[in-house]
């Protein structure tokens, strides 16, 4: 938030990163002493604003700088709510669509999420060096092509939403390859982010969307893993979801329900809100699953949509649906992990263990999350032998 | 103010692909006189070309002996630069909405490049 409100003034990401960065040493320093302003958020600002502008002052080229730009004085009322708006600004320029998605990410949860290099590059595999160039060759992206540092025009609004969402999604999803460890920070992070945009775009019935849609895969997560290995949905100790997630979840929906704009976050979000509310698998809305699922390809017609679909179709119709419905999908999806496992449990269902095994073979060699990986094991080693 | 450098490519059919019809040449024509005007009116167009293509283009390199010329163009592809627009943009986004109507109107992709510095080098000199 600091870094956000004074990119606004300075434009300059790297001297409102470290500018915060000192403020944050001189409170460390100061407040166990002094003890604790009344209003923290604000010194930071306020500080942070003064060691960029004493920075700016020992070059000349800053100084030129410092007269062109209107730096406000210290924080009041109506720069807390503009603070708001520095927020918004930073998130749309960290998703803007000319960065690449994965300098996107790493911008993201460096300057808004506050993880550190060295904790995003573990989240995503990636060695610290690796992860440190990427926002480097973003920052410049954003310095040398004049990537404006604004909420995009009413005209182009929708376009970029979907852009800082897709952004969101995908933090939560790597947080969500494993479950444990940086993950659990990344899913944090991710949610914590839908919340504030949120809060800062209350009409959007798509943000709305995907802070259900996280809050809803999130609830899950305390039956998700056992013994190190994936619990699939069918398996999970219901008992063990967060009902306080699921509540958040099932009342963002009813807001979205209600504004009738529906999209393709709102949508999936829908889905998981019948998974939740159901007691059992067995027991689930397949039907309503299928509806859904078919709404959702017609405004997102991929592959990993018909996919979920043709799962849910075989719960509905059986396996011998699944698998005429999964058939099809097989060249787009020859790498995706799940698609080998749908047609895994399609043919272990249907009584063909063979093709089962091959099936769920494949996905294990595809699969990069460890405890895939165990589940998968698991599974093999439960199917009867030959 | 900013400047840009959209450089059009195309393949030598013309467009990217099919070679346009002759109805479909007249329309593109009418288009870019149409929008080109318009960068005129707001002050956005600063310089543009058409250029020839691959055929009619000559490399020069260094080499031991002195400076080497190749007939034909620095990379052998597909496709090559067929023209470009030198621009004035407030930011990345103004220019990248001129790129959208150019491709809108011929087809082409567009590469979109900012200026470090325009004019002479020394002019750009530090300090």
């Amino acid at each position: 938030m600091a870094v956000a409100s004074l990119a606004g003034s300075f434009r300059d990401l790297s001297i409102a990163e470290d500018a915060v960065q000192d403020a944050f040493v001189v409170a460390a320093e100061r407040w166990p002493v002094d003890g604790l302003p009344p209003n923290p958020a604000g010194w930071i600002i306020t500080t942070a604003r003064r060691r960029a502008i004493d920075r700016l002052r020992r070059s000349a080229r800053g100084r030129e700088l410092e007269a062109q730009l209107d730096l406000p004085g210290d924080l009041d009322e109506e720069g807390y709510s503009a603070i708001s708006d520095d927020r918004l600004r930073l998130i749309f320029t960290c998703c803007h669509p000319a960065l690449r998605m994965e300098h996107r990410v790493a911008l993201t949860l460096r300057l808004l999420g506050g993880l550190s290099v060295e904790e995003i590059a573990r989240a995503f595999l990636v060695s610290g060096s690796a992860m440190a160039r990427r926002i480097t060759r973003a920052k410049f992206k954003i310095s040398a092509a004049d990537i404006p540092y604004r909420v995009p025009h009413d005209a182009d609004l929708p376009e970029r939403v979907q852009g800082v969402l897709a952004v969101l999604y995908l933090i939560y999803n790597q947080g969500s390859e494993n479950a444990l460890g940086e993950g659990a920070a990344l899913r944090a992070e991710a949610i914590r982010l839908a919340r504030a945009l949120v809060r800062l775009m209350p009409d959007d019935p798509e943000a709305v969307g995907l802070l259900a849609l996280l809050a809803l895969n999130e609830s899950r997560m305390p039956a998700r893993l056992r013994d190190g290995g994936t619990v699939l949905l069918r398996d999970q100790d219901r008992s063990r979801w967060d009902g306080a997630l699921i509540d958040e979840g099932q009342e963002l929906l009813r807001m979205c329900i209600r504004r009738d704009r529906p999209g393709p976050y709102q949508l999936q979000a829908a889905v998981q809100a019948v998974h939740s509310a159901a007691r059992s698998f067995e027991t689930t809305d397949w039907a309503q699953v299928v509806t859904l699922y078919e709404h959702l390809h017609s405004l997102q017609p991929t592959a990993v949509v018909a996919l979920n679909r043709a799962i849910a179709l075989g719960e509905l119709d059986g396996p011998e649906v699944a698998l005429a419905a999964l058939e099809p999908l097989r060249e787009a999806l020859d790498r995706y992990v799940p698609f080998h496992a749908a047609v895994g449990n399609a043919w272990r269902r249907s009584g063909d263990l063979e093709r089962a095994r091959q099936a769920l073979q494949r996905a294990h060699e595809l699969t990069p999350s460890d405890s895939d990986r165990v589940h998968l094991e698991r599974w093999l080693s439960e199917l009867p032998a030959r | 103010m900013n400047q840009y450098l959209l450089a059009t490519y195309g393949s030598p059919g013309g467009g990217s692909g099919e070679p346009p019809s002759p109805e479909e040449m007249q329309q593109r024509m009418q288009g870019i006189i149409a929008l080109e005007e318009e960068m005129d009116q707001s002050g956005t167009f600063v310089f543009g070309g058409h250029l020839h293509g691959p055929d009619a283009t000559t490399v020069v390199r260094p080499g031991e002996n002195g400076p080497m010329l190749t007939d034909g163009p620095f990379v052998e592809s597909k496709e090559h630069l067929a023209g470009f627009y030198i621009i004035n943009a407030t930011d990345l986004d103004a220019a990248l909405e001129w790129a959208k109507k150019v491709t809108d109107c011929i087809g082409n992709v567009i590469e979109v490049r900012p200026f470090g510095g325009t004019g002479k080098a020394v002019d750009n000199m530090p300090g």
